[in-house]
């Protein structure tokens, strides 16, 4: 297959007692849709924080194509194609969807040092504006402001805005977090269409819709891997299934 | 030598009562998460109460103790009523509410004392001087306060290490919901931490009240001086108070005292002079600074 | 939405209006020193509204604003001090002499404060929050110590102006000239703010208001837009102090005391923050609201205080929500 767009070298972050990611080391191929799964506190949006820059490692390495990034600053990160959603959806509720959505076309159209030009009129930011609000399904809502949306729509939009900046690696922190089944049927479907664009990092809880949407899956459990390998590899690996997946079946 | 000595208790004495400032307000601020400019007030609220009882009563002691009951008093009772409304806001709100909270205590004050500011003697049993080392005397008064500054930090330092109540404060104050998931009473918590941080606040109040002018607005200027220390030391942190408060004590102390002195060496003396007084004035401002840069989260931070 | 629209349009051009017409009314009324007040609420409005575009649209709470206004003060003041004393202001590593003209002071003074917003605004925005507040309240205080110890200009006394600066064609110390001076330069802000508000810059502003992790997972550096923020609006507040100097022509290290900061903070809250034109309404509510209780009683900070805190408690969108709706203005 492709080469690696991601590599992460024996990466390790503590937060006090608890060793939230321990000697991790992982790979992500360019194209594929790579999906990390595990039980709660296993380290998995510790592992997206740490690969989008919100928090810095401890030791370890992280490489984006052959440039070193673990220490970069977030907004350097994004420079080179890095973009993220939140689990907690995590948008400007002051600002109108149209707003939020500008924000992030803006944030990879040069620098915003521009003082005297509206930004909502500007021909090159709305020529982006359409498809990205479309992308999403929000049309109908581009002058509400983000505050007063649904929680649905709010995940609708934080995925709208990672997906502005045209990132090389989509990291998706539980998108379907909180949604109820409409919302997870169009977002899997956005997530689907998106696998042929870029190359996407997804955690998630829902079991179904990433044994159905990921390449290749990891699972993590402490910290640690337990296994990598495509959907089929993990459902029939025996430490994955002890691990995780019954405990999952038990719970569920 | 002499005045080296004299000049290091200086600093000492200045550092202690700005611990006394601090430490009750750098837990508001860390626990609370609220920013209190009005703590200055209970300062001036503390040295009035004292000064007028001690007058009336011929009893410095009394004086403190009526000082000490009726900042703590003060303290609470604003606590609920005001500042409990404003934990869940932004510290803007905070700043003008509490900026309000200022303007009240000192037109109070104006109103009930007047304008003329009020004089309070060191009681007579501590007006004389200690031999300190030989032939260097200091005034027994601020060797008191010294003292008394000292015990307190130790009294901390004990109540957070070793007693329930101060663990519980350490919790809150490093992590708020954990504390309430823990089942601390925590509306009663804020209140007492209030309450302990005012008292403080009015200790150094009264105590200040022999050496300067007791008058309206004089917890204004302490009160920039304590949230230099807070800053230094890192929010919610009583050791960085501590540290923060001695650090700020001597390097104002010792700037005033000996700048003149050392830019003789290279300037002539009407420069020397003026430029000694702009430098002194500022130079725990350029302590921060320079701290600031280098960790700009305090010397100490509690939330590590 | 349409309404809304319609009544702001309609407050706003009323409060224009009223503005144009003051001094002639003030005439008509006979009270022709009330223009002297209004020229000071028009002072103080640009140096609110040039607060509120760090602090309701950056987000930036800073108490320390009155060391710009306090700075572009006394640059107008020191330049006019030397000018009449005929020595020179600075002999290294330039020669600087004395200067009455407002086309070179008024700019130096902005240039001083723009100069020292970066500086004091490059150490604060390390930090956010409450270490914000204090840090930003101190460097502030470090200013005013800073010149009370300045025996050369006055120190604690402060320091008069002889006259008025003079500006080409205009008669700077007619009372109504002033003002008017003064309503088009804050009008003037009030444009470029605007425009400011609502650019790319501004977006990047307001969004670091919002959200600024998210602000920097999209890529941005809102480290240096916060800054060069800061120092706009560090350089409007020394044009209010250039302004305020001039006004009455008097100068002291009390203009840059942290109780300045904090009624500077005042008017914007008390106008309501996030809007261009509440800061306006909010530095004429304190001033003329400060002049009638004083009328009554010399102790009107007995009834500010609690007043105050009301309007925290109760009354969060200021005095321009109250007017325009309670929506709040995003330009």
């Amino acid at each position: 297959m492709a080469e690696d767009l991601l590599r992460i070298v024996n990466l390790c972050k503590g937060f006090g007692a608890v060793q939230a990611c321990n000697n991790l080391s992982l790979e992500i191929r360019a194209g594929e849709l790579h999906a990390i799964i595990g039980p709660n506190g296993a380290g998995k949006t510790t592992l997206i924080n740490l690969v989008s820059g919100d928090l810095l490692p401890d030791t370890g390495h992280i490489y984006l194509g052959d440039q070193e990034i673990s220490q970069l600053p977030l907004h350097r990160r994004a420079h080179l194609g890095l973009a993220r959603s939140y689990q907690i959806t995590s948008v400007f509720p002051q600002l109108t969807v149209e707003e939020n959505l500008l924000l992030a076309i803006q944030a990879h159209c040069g620098h915003s040092f521009r003082f005297w030009k509206s930004s909502n009129t500007d021909s090159q930011l709305r020529g982006e504006l359409l498809p990205a609000i479309e992308q999403v399904g929000l049309t109908e809502r581009a002058g509400i402001r983000a505050g007063n949306l649904s929680h649905g729509e709010k995940k609708q939009l934080e995925v709208g805005m990672a997906l502005a900046c045209k990132p090389r690696l989509l990291l998706l922190d539980e998108p379907m977090a909180g949604m109820g089944p409409g919302g997870t049927v169009e977002l899997r479907k956005l997530i689907t269409k998106l696998k042929q664009q870029m190359t996407i990092l997804l955690v998630e809880h829902d079991v179904d819709a990433i044994f159905a949407l990921a390449d290749r899956i990891t699972v993590l459990v402490y910290g640690e891997v337990v296994a990598t390998g495509t959907p089929e590899e993990i459902r029939s690996n025996p430490a994955v299934r002890e691990a995780y997946l019954g405990e999952e079946v038990q719970t569920c | 030598m002499l005045l080296v000595i004299e000049q290091l208790l200086n600093g000492l004495q200045l550092g202690v009562t700005l611990f006394l400032m601090s430490a009750g307000l750098t837990l508001v601020f860390g626990i609370m998460q609220v920013i209190n400019l009005a703590h200055g007030s209970f300062y001036m609220i503390g040295a009035y109460v004292g000064a007028t009882v001690t007058l009336h009563s011929g009893s410095f002691l009394l004086g403190l103790a009526a000082a000490l009951l009726a900042t703590a008093a003060v303290g609470m009772l604003v606590e609920v009523t005001v500042l409990r409304r404003l934990y869940k806001k932004d510290h803007v709100d905070q700043v003008l509410a509490t900026f309000g909270l200022i303007m009240f205590f000192n037109e109070l004050t104006r109103i009930i004392w007047g304008r003329q500011p009020l004089f309070m003697d060191v009681p007579s049993w501590l007006s004389g001087s200690v031999e300190i080392f030989p032939g260097i005397t200091y005034p027994s008064y601020r060797i008191a306060v010294i003292g008394v500054g000292l015990l307190v930090a130790l009294f901390l330092y004990l109540l957070f290490a070793y007693t329930r109540i101060g663990m519980q404060i350490r919790a809150g104050a490093s992590n708020r919901e954990m504390a309430g998931a823990l089942g601390i009473n925590i509306k009663m918590l804020y209140t007492l931490v209030f309450g302990l941080g005012t008292l403080l606040a009015g200790l150094a109040g009264v105590m200040a009240g022999p050496i300067l002018a007791v008058e309206a607005g004089m917890g204004e200027s302490i009160l920039i001086l304590t949230f230099v220390v807070i800053v230094i030391g890192g929010i919610g942190s009583v050791r960085g108070a501590f540290l923060g408060a001695l650090l700020v004590g001597m390097v104002d102390t010792l700037g005033r005292a000996f700048l003149p002195t050392l830019l003789r060496l290279f300037l002539s003396p009407a420069y020397a002079d003026g430029a000694a007084a702009s430098l002194a004035s500022m130079s725990i401002y350029i302590l921060m600074a320079t701290i600031l840069v280098w960790k700009p989260r305090g010397l100490l931070p509690a939330h590590a | 939405m349409f309404r809304r629209l319609t009544r702001k349009t309609y407050v706003l051009s009323a409060g224009a209006l009223l503005l144009l017409l003051l001094p002639s009314i003030m005439q008509l009324v006979d009270e022709p020193y009330l223009i002297s007040l209004f020229s000071r609420i028009l002072i103080y409005a640009l140096a609110a509204v040039s607060l509120d575009l760090i602090l309701g649209y950056g987000g930036m709470v800073s108490l320390g604003h009155a060391a710009f206004f306090g700075i572009g003060a006394y640059v107008v003041s020191i330049f006019s001090y030397h000018s009449f004393d005929g020595s020179p202001l600075l002999t290294w590593p330039l020669t600087l002499q004395g200067q009455e003209n407002a086309l070179l002071t008024w700019p130096a003074a902005m240039l001083t404060s723009a100069v020292l917003a970066a500086f004091i605004g490059a150490l604060s925005l390390r930090t956010s929050g409450m270490h914000f507040i204090m840090i930003t309240l101190a460097f502030a205080q470090m200013l005013y110590f800073f010149f009370v110890s300045l025996e050369a200009y006055g120190g604690d006394d402060g320091l008069s102006l002889m006259s008025r600066n003079t500006l080409a064609g205009l008669d700077l110390t007619n009372d109504t000239t002033f003002y008017y001076l003064c309503l088009t330069l804050l009008c003037t802000f009030l444009i470029i703010a605007y425009r400011l508000v609502h650019s790319r810059f501004g977006m990047v502003i307001r969004g670091s208001r919002d959200n600024a992790k998210r602000m920097q997972s999209l890529g941005f550096p809102i480290y240096r837009y916060k800054l060069v923020c800061f120092i706009i609006a560090g350089a409007a507040a020394g044009l209010a102090g250039a302004l305020i100097a001039n006004q009455t022509e008097y100068v002291s290290p009390g203009l840059m005391h942290w109780t300045r900061s904090g009624i500077i903070l005042i008017m914007v809250l008390l106008g309501g923050t996030g809007t261009l034109f509440g800061p306006v309404l909010g530095a004429a509510a304190f001033l003329l609201l400060e002049e009638v209780l004083a009328i009554y009683t010399a102790h009107w900070m007995v009834y500010m205080g609690p007043f105050l805190i009301l309007v925290v408690l109760f009354a969060r969108h200021g005095l321009y929500g109250i007017i325009v709706g309670r929506e709040k203005d995003n330009g």
